[in-house]
């Protein structure tokens, strides 16, 4: 199987859909023709090629982690999404975007951000094209994230707080959404992740699909063949809808790993919320529960409609760490392979470290989303 | 989209009481509270008759949500006060089921609090509180269908909103489906208090008129009673929410909120 074209009324098995506002209705519409129209044109092809290969600085490389894999006795590689600029696989989904927001005539990027990375590569695809920028970001996180609110600012947007709710990527995604409403008409919501009504889930997972492509590749001159199993941390999920895209037709087997505090899937039930139905963390009257994570990346109560059927159909599966876990596997990589992750990418590492007898001898795959220097001043305060 | 179903023929009882206000030649006012807050000792059933008292010719209760994405900050911050004193949909449900109030009432929440409880469930609890419409203002056209299903089957109206943004093809199918009343969203933006009528909100209520005969109400951004004559000029009659909400969340009361909404009945009734 290959991951499939979610159809005019953007299913992914039960979930996903369009559940917005009706004044939104037409626009996500119209985003929807638009990407079609986008996504089977050359010249838009070849214009983000060429923004990814000389912008961003694609392809990302394989690693190979030597002393990791001998601590642990697990193979491990890692796909090298923190070498991107920008410091994260954020900036592949935000040029598609900023392209097609640019392609049909919007001239303001609205965005939501966790930890920031999403928000600077919203801002930084808006300085490279000209375009505003305003970006929403909780209170919460703007403290544990200060570095990326004044790189956002540097880069000329503008970052307003979301400060009801939980005052994290949530409660900065209900912002965005009531910006959108009230400026469709100009603006073009450049949403981080493959969440959110259609076309999103299926539009953000495409302009990923580069790092499982390139990933496939690189495995097969590597390794020979593909690998055991294939990781990534799942907030939204875009990063691992990513790379899982690349190995969904073969025999790896694709690991989600989700905050405990924030686990979508491993402790919601279906929900709708965002514009999706999918698997949301929720009370029994259907209120939002808060997430709870040290990685504000991943502070999210939801998680992408396209998880939830990989899970259903047990394609995927997710597991989930703990918080102090995540903390050992941010040094654990600093330490033995002199790369500081970013602390989303550190779930997964957090995962295989701690399931490593019941992965001794295999090979696994880790998308390393992001690099770490957004976290070290947090860090500084927790290992201090 | 097959699978949404044709709206029932005839109306229900909130289209028939704001249908049979209108051809007496009563412009409609239906105004908007948050189900389950109590405010400086004001229980909400009081400011809820108060208003039906002023001149209202139903309510819209609006059970709170955590996530309101239609919503501006005056009805998330009341949102958040009604969950944060436990207020639940079955705790106002229950308490609407033992209220008499003497006009026809609608729900406003949002498509989750349906989903999680189930559509037979909740359109059933809604039907045996005496509530007798529903408004879902994240859940368009497009995505009605299983719902529709369980309240047309539940005798309860499924209003839908009708947005400027829509296309000129898009307003009839909607306006069949809907049901109670076309809830005309008077603006691009969400819901609260601004300081003159927007122009969309003629248009829209204009546009709507012209490929229907269900009530045409505007709401959101409908904020006094001058705005309220202005709109009904071409609209049926309009929704107030956040203008009368924040009143309540400043402990104005049922007599603030009588005087409030009498006020815009007496500009309607002018």
């Amino acid at each position: 199987m290959a991951l499939a074209d979610p159809g005019p009324t953007g299913r992914f098995g039960e979930y996903g859909g369009q559940f917005v506002p009706e004044t939104l209705v037409p626009a996500c519409q119209e985003l929807e023709r638009s990407f079609r129209s986008a996504w089977a044109d050359p010249a838009f092809r070849g214009e983000l090629d060429r923004l990814l290969s000389d912008y961003a600085g694609r392809p990302s490389p394989l690693t190979e982690c030597e002393r990791l894999s001998e601590e642990l006795g697990v193979r491990v590689l890692l796909k090298r999404e923190d070498l991107n600029h920008t410091g994260s696989h954020k900036i592949n989904n935000v040029l598609g975007q900023a392209l097609l927001a640019r392609r049909m005539g919007k001239t303001r990027l609205v965005a939501e951000t966790g930890a920031g990375q999403h928000g600077v590569a919203s801002a930084t695809a808006a300085a490279l094209m000209g375009m505003e920028c305003r970006v929403y970001m909780g209170e919460v996180d703007m403290e544990r994230q200060a570095l990326n609110v004044f790189r956002m600012q540097l880069l000329g947007a503008e970052v307003v707080p979301a400060t009801s709710g939980s005052r994290t990527l949530k409660d900065a995604v209900n912002e965005a959404m009531r910006d959108w409403v009230a400026t469709v008409g100009d603006t073009h919501y450049c949403l981080g992740s493959v969440m959110g009504p259609h076309p999103y889930p299926w539009m953000v997972r495409e302009f990923h699909a580069v790092i499982g492509a390139e990933a496939r590749q690189q495995c097969e001159r590597h390794l020979g063949g593909t690998p055991d199993v294939v990781t990534a941390c799942v907030g939204g999920g875009s990063n691992a809808i990513g790379i899982f895209s690349g190995f969904v037709d073969t025999d790896a087997e694709l690991v989600g790993v989700e905050p405990a505090g924030g686990a979508a899937v491993g402790r919601g039930v279906p929900g709708v919320v965002h514009g999706m139905k999918s698997y949301l963390m929720q009370d029994e009257f259907g209120q939002v529960q808060e997430a709870h994570s040290i990685s504000a990346g991943l502070d999210y109560p939801g998680v992408g409609p396209e998880h939830s059927h990989l899970a259903s159909i047990g394609r995927a599966r997710y597991e989930q760490v703990t918080d102090d876990e995540v903390i050992a596997a941010f040094q654990l990589l600093s330490r033995t392979e002199g790369i500081i992750p970013a602390l989303e990418p550190a779930h997964a590492i957090a995962w295989l470290s701690r399931d490593r007898e019941l992965l001794a001898g295999r090979t696994v795959l880790v998308n390393m989303s992001g690099r770490g220097d957004k976290d070290v001043a947090q860090m500084m305060d927790v290992l201090g | 989209m097959s699978d949404i179903p044709v709206a029932p023929a005839e109306p229900g009882a909130l289209e028939r009481t704001l249908r049979a206000g209108r051809d007496e030649g009563r412009k409609l006012l239906v105004p908007y509270l948050t189900g389950g807050l109590t405010v400086g000792g004001d229980h909400w059933l009081d400011v809820l008759s108060a208003v039906v008292d002023a001149g209202a010719d139903a309510v819209e209760i609006g059970i709170p949500f955590s996530d309101p994405v239609m919503d501006g900050p005056i009805i998330q911050e009341a949102s958040e006060r009604a969950l944060a004193q436990g207020a639940t949909p079955l705790s106002i449900l229950d308490e609407v089921r033992r209220a008499d109030v003497g006009v026809p009432l609608a729900v406003m929440t949002y498509y989750n609090v349906a989903f999680r409880m189930g559509h037979e469930r909740f359109a059933s609890s809604l039907a045996d509180a005496g509530v007798s419409a529903a408004i879902l203002p994240d859940l368009p056209y497009e995505e009605v269908g299983p719902w529709a299903a369980a309240a047309d089957a539940a005798g309860v109206e499924t209003v839908l909103l009708a947005a400027p943004t829509a296309p000129d093809d898009r307003l009839p199918v909607v306006c069949a489906r809907a049901r109670g009343f076309v809830y005309a969203v008077g603006l691009l933006g969400v819901t609260g208090e601004r300081t003159a009528l927007a122009a969309s909100s003629l248009e829209i209520a204009s546009r709507l008129k012209a490929v229907t005969d269900k009530p045409v109400l505007v709401g959101v951004g409908i904020s006094d009673a001058a705005q309220a004559a202005e709109v009904c000029a071409v609209a049926d009659g309009v929704v107030v929410g956040s203008a009368l909400v924040r009143r309540v969340l400043a402990g104005e009361g049922p007599a603030g909120a009588a005087a409030f909404i009498g006020g815009i009945r007496s500009a309607l009734d002018a």
